[in-house]
C-alpha cells in the first residue's frame, strides 16, 4: 500500500535504467543520504562521529571492494587487509615525499598502486578456484606483512615502524575536526559506491557474475575469463585501496603494519558474508553489524550484568562480547545465508505487497 | 509585584549558583588495559597494581579532598581499539584527566591526538624516546625513562661485566625484538653504540605474538653470541627462555628489558629461567614496601582488591602502582597552583607534570622508601629521572643483582634533540620558547 512500484510512469530508458526504480526507494535513500551530509554532523557528537560512523564509513568501502570479487566475481580473497596496507602505505609515500601533493590525488594513486599489486596478486585466480585461490591470497597478505615490517624505504625509514600523518586539507578545507574528517569520508564513500553500483549494474558487472555462476558457460559464450577475473580483482583492490588510505590517514593518523593484519582481511570477509554476497547495500549491512555490535555490546554488557545483579570485569566483558559475536553470526549465517541483504530485500517483498497477502 | 521581582531574582540566583553547585568533584583517570589477547599475562597486574592504587588514594581520602574516579577501558593492546577507547574516555566523567597508554603503538597513535584535545599523556617507561624531550613533545611524558635508556644501562652493566666498556670491543650481542615500533625503539642508540664501542650487533626481530621464536633460536645457536638482548613482551618472554633453556643458551648472559622482567615471563620456566637478567625501572619485585603493605591493609583486607593477593608486591603490579602514583602526585601539584580541592583540567595536569618533584623524603612518605629514586621534571625534560638497576631470577623470585645505573645523557640527549628536531620538522612545529613553559 505505501510501498508499491506502481502508479509512476516512465518516459524515457534513461530513467527507466536508474538504480532506484521504485520511487519510494529513492525518495529513501536521499533522504538518508540528506541526512548523513547535514543532520549527522550537527546531532552526533565527536565520539559517535570519530569512533562509530568514521569506521563504519571508511569499512563499507573496504566491504564494497571484497564484495565484488567475492560475492560478484566469485573469487575468494584473504589478501584484503594487504591490499588495504598497500594503499595506505602507497598514499603516504606519495604524501610525504612528494611536496604539496594533494589529499585526494595521494589517496587515488594509492587505490591506483593496490590495483596494480592486487592484479598481480590476482593472477593465480586464471589457474586455481575456490579454496586455492584463498590460500594463493593469503600468500598476499603475509607477504604485504613482511614488505612493511621490513622494507624501511616503504615507511619513510622511520626507526619505529611506524608512520604518522597530520594537517590533512582538501582544496583548502582544512580536516580538523570530527565532523570534517567524517564529511570527507561520507564524500569519497559515496561516490566511489556510486561507481562501485554502477559498475556491477553493467556489462562489467554481469561479465563478473557470469564468471561466478558457471564460469565455463561463461567463457563458452564469449566471456574472456582473464580479463574478467583480473578486472575484479583491479576494482576491488583499487577500492580496498582507497580504504586503507582513509583508514590510516583519517582514522588512524599514526599507525604501524599490524593494522592491516590477517585480522582485517577475515573480518572485511565476515563483514559481506553476514551483509550479503553479491549486493552492495549488504556491504554496508555488514559493515555496520561487525563495526557497531562490539562497541554496542561493550556499553551495554557492564549496564545489563548489573541489572542481573553481578559486576563484570573488562576482561570478561571482551570475552563476552566476543562469545556474543561468534553466536551471532553462526545464528545468522543458519537463519539466512545469503545475509542480511536478502533479509532487506525480503522485507521489502513483503511490504510492497502489505497489506496483502500474496 | 514586590513578590515577583524577589520571586525572578531568587530564581537567577540559583540559576547562576547552580553550576558551581553541579560542578563534578571528583577527577577522573581512565586505565587503558589489555586483559585479553597474547599480552594479557602482563596487562593484567599493570591494571591491577594501578586501579589498587587509585582506590588506596580514595580512602585515604582522595587528593585534598578530591576522589579520584576510574574506568578501564580493554584495547586488547590493539591500537584501533587503543583509539576507540581514547574517543570514547576523554569527555567522560568531566573530562579525562590523563591517559596512560601502555602500548607503544597506542602511545603513536595518541600523540597525534592528545594535543588537540589537551590531554596529556603519561608514557612511563615506554613509548617514543624522542618524547623525552618537551620542546617538541609539550603532551608526552615518558616519565622515568625511555628505551634508549634502557638500552644505554643494559650496555653499561655488560660492560661493567666485562671489566670496562673498553672490553666490549669485538664482543657479540644479539637484539631479539617483537618486531613492531616497541621492539624497534632502542635500535639507533644500540648501533650508536656499537659504532662507539665496537661490539658486533646482529638484529633478529620476532614477530607478533612471539610464539614463534625457533628459527631465530637456532640462529642464536649457531651465532654463539655473548650476550642476548630481549625486547619482548608478553608471551613472547617467556617463549624466549623456553626456547634458551631448548638450545641450551646460558641464561645468565640473557638481559631483558623492563617489560620483559617479571614473574608471568618466568614463572612458567621456572628453574628453567634462573639466571636471567632483566632491567628493573628502579623498582623491582616489591613485597616489603610499606605502599604494597598499606594496599594489602587498606584495600584488600576491605575486600576491594582489583586482583588476587599473590600478585599484590610482584614487579608488573609495582610497575601500575608507579604510574599510578606519579598521576596522583601531578594532581596534588597541580592542585597546589591551581587551587586546592578543585577539579583539574589537562592543560593544568600538563603544567603539573612538566613542574613534577618528588625528593626522597616525599617519596618515602608515599611508602616508596627502598623503591624509588626521587623524579625531578621540567619544561624540556619530561623524563625526570633516568635510573634503572639489574634483577635477576633466582628461579622463584626477582632479586636485585646490581647498583643503580643512569644512563649517559652525553650520548642520549643529542639523539633526542636530533630526532625531536626531526619530528618537529615533519609535523611544521615550532619549538616552545620559554615563555610557553610558564602557563
Amino acid at each position: 500500500m505505501i510501498y508499491r512500484d506502481s502508479g509512476h510512469m516512465v518516459t524515457s530508458y534513461r530513467a527507466d535504467q536508474q538504480i532506484f526504480p521504485v520511487l519510494q526507494d529513492r525518495w529513501a535513500v536521499l533522504g538518508l543520504i540528506g541526512f548523513a551530509i547535514a543532520g549527522v554532523p550537527l546531532l552526533a557528537d565527536e565520539y559517535v562521529l570519530r569512533a562509530v560512523l568514521i569506521p563504519f564509513l571508511i569499512l563499507s568501502l573496504a566491504a564494497v571492494g571484497v564484495n565484488i570479487l567475492v560475492g560478484y566475481c566469485g573469487q575468494i580473497s584473504l589478501g584484503s587487509g594487504a591490499f588495504m596496507a598497500v594503499g595506505a602505505y602507497a598514499a603516504y609515500n606519495l604524501f610525504v615525499r612528494v611536496p604539496g601533493m594533494p589529499l585526494v590525488v595521494a589517496l587515488l594513486a594509492g587505490g591506483l598502486v593496490s590495483t596494480l599489486v592486487g592484479v598481480f596478486f590476482g593472477i593465480p585466480s586464471l589457474r586455481v578456484r575456490g579454496l586455492y585461490l584463498a590460500v594463493a591470497t593469503l600468500a598476499a597478505q603475509f607477504f604485504c606483512d613482511w614488505a612493511f615490517l621490513r622494507i624501511k624505504w616503504l615507511t619513510n625509514n622511520s626507526i619505529s615502524g611506524s608512520v604518522t600523518v597530520s594537517n590533512l586539507e582538501v582544496a583548502g578545507w582544512h580536516l580538523n575536526s570530527a565532523a570534517d574528517n567524517y564529511l570527507f569520508c561520507l564524500a569519497v564513500v559515496l561516490v566511489l559506491c556510486l561507481g562501485a553500483k554502477n559498475l556491477v549494474r553493467g556489462a562489467v558487472g554481469r561479465e563478473w557474475m557470469a564468471i561466478r555462476d558457471m564460469d565455463v558457460a561463461a567463457s563458452v559464450i564469449g566471456i574472456q575469463p582473464t580479463s574478467v577475473k583480473l578486472s575484479a580483482f583491479a576494482v576491488s583492490s583499487f577500492l580496498i585501496g582507497v580504504a586503507g588510505g582513509l583508514w590510516a590517514f583519517v582514522h588512524l593518523g599514526s599507525w604501524e603494519p599490524s593494522a592491516f593484519s590477517i585480522d582485517r582481511s577475515l573480518q572485511l570477509l565476515f563483514m559481506v558474508i553476514i551483509g550479503g554476497l553479491g549486493s552492495i547495500m549488504g556491504s554496508f549491512f555488514g559493515a555496520a553489524f561487525i563495526v557497531l555490535l562490539p562497541l554496542l555490546l561493550s556499553r551495554t554488557l557492564p549496564a545489563a550484568s548489573g541489572l542481573f545483579g553481578f559486576e563484570l570485569s573488562t576482561a570478561a566483558n571482551s570475552h563476552a562480547e566476543s562469545m556474543i559475536f561468534g553466536a551471532l553470526i553462526v545464528w545468522f549465517l543458519i537463519v539466512e545465508p545469503h545475509g542480511l541483504a536478502r533479509l532487506w530485500s525480503l522485507g521489502k517483498r513483503r511490504l510492497m505487497l502489505w497489506p496483502f497477502a500474496h | 509585584m514586590k513578590h515577583v521581582h524577589s520571586f525572578f531574582a531568587s530564581i537567577l540566583a540559583f540559576a547562576i549558583a547552580s553550576p558551581a553547585l553541579g560542578q563534578s568533584q571528583e577527577q577522573f583517570i581512565p586505565s587503558l588495559v589489555y586483559r585479553t589477547g597474547p599480552y594479557a599475562p602482563n596487562g593484567v597486574p599493570l591494571a591491577n597494581g594501578f586501579a589498587d592504587y587509585i582506590k588506596l588514594v580514595n580512602a585515604k581520602g582522595g587528593v585534598n579532598g578530591v576522589k579520584l574516579s576510574f574506568e578501564e577501558c580493554e584495547t586488547g593492546y590493539a591500537t584501533d581499539r587503543g583509539v576507540e577507547c581514547y574517543e570514547r574516555l576523554k569527555g567522560a566523567r568531566g573530562g579525562a584527566t590523563v591517559f596512560h597508554p601502555m602500548a607503544t603503538g597506542i602511545t603513536f597513535a595518541l600523540t597525534e591526538k592528545a594535543p588537540g584535545d589537551k590531554i596529556p599523556l603519561i608514557t612511563s617507561g615506554l613509548g617514543r624516546s624522542e618524547s623525552a624531550d618537551g620542546g617538541v613533545f609539550k603532551w608526552n611524558f615518558p616519565l622515568l625513562g625511555t628505551y634508549w635508556v634502557a638500552a644505554d644501562i643494559l650496555i653499561q652493566h655488560i660492560g661493567k661485566k666485562e671489566g670496562g666498556l673498553d672490553k666490549l670491543k669485538g664482543k657479540k650481542i644479539a637484539f631479539i625484538y617483537h618486531d613492531s615500533p616497541f621492539g624497534k625503539e632502542p635500535i639507533p642508540l644500540l648501533e650508536e653504540r656499537a659504532k662507539m664501542l665496537g661490539f658486533q650487533l646482529t638484529l633478529l626481530p620476532v614477530a607478533h605474538p612471539g610464539v614463534e621464536q625457533k628459527s631465530t633460536w637456532l640462529q642464536i645457536r649457531q651465532l654463539r653470541p655473548d650476550y642476548v638482548l630481549n625486547w619482548g613482551w608478553g608471551v613472547m618472554n617467556s617463549t624466549a627462555l623456553k626456547e634458551a633453556q631448548a638450545t641450551g643458551y646460558p641464561r645468565e648472559r640473557m638481559y631483558g628489558v623492563w617489560w620483559a622482567g617479571a614473574e608471568p615471563d618466568t614463572k612458567e620456566v621456572g628453574e628453567g629461567a634462573k639466571g636471567y637478567n632483566a632491567l628493573a625501572l628502579q623498582h623491582g619485585a616489591e613485597p616489603q614496601a610499606q605502599v604494597v603493605k598499606d594496599i594489602l591493609k587498606l584495600v584488600h583486607d576491605q575486600g576491594q582488591g582489583t586482583g588476587p593477593r599473590e600478585e599484590v608486591g610482584q614487579v608488573l603490579y609495582v610497575r601500575g602502582v608507579t604510574a599510578a602514583m606519579l598521576s596522583v602526585e601531578a594532581v596534588r601539584t597541580a592542585q597546589e597552583r591551581f587551587g586546592k580541592g578543585k577539579r583539574v583540567t589537562g592543560d593544568q595536569m600538563r603544567w603539573a607534570l612538566e613542574n613534577l618533584n618528588l625528593p626522597q623524603p616525599r617519596l618515602d612518605a608515599l611508602g616508596f622508601k627502598g623503591v624509588m629514586r626521587p623524579v625531578s621534571t621540567s619544561c624540556f625534560d619530561h623524563m625526570g629521572a633516568s635510573w634503572a638497576r639489574i634483577h635477576t631470577w633466582d628461579g622463584s623470585k626477582w632479586v636485585f643483582s646490581s647498583d643503580w645505573y643512569q644512563a649517559d645523557d652525553q650520548i642520549i640527549k643529542p639523539m633526542v634533540k636530533a630526532a625531536a628536531d626531526r619530528y618537529a620538522a615533519e609535523k611544521k612545529l615550532v619549538r616552545r620558547s620559554s615563555q610557553d613553559c610558564q602557563s
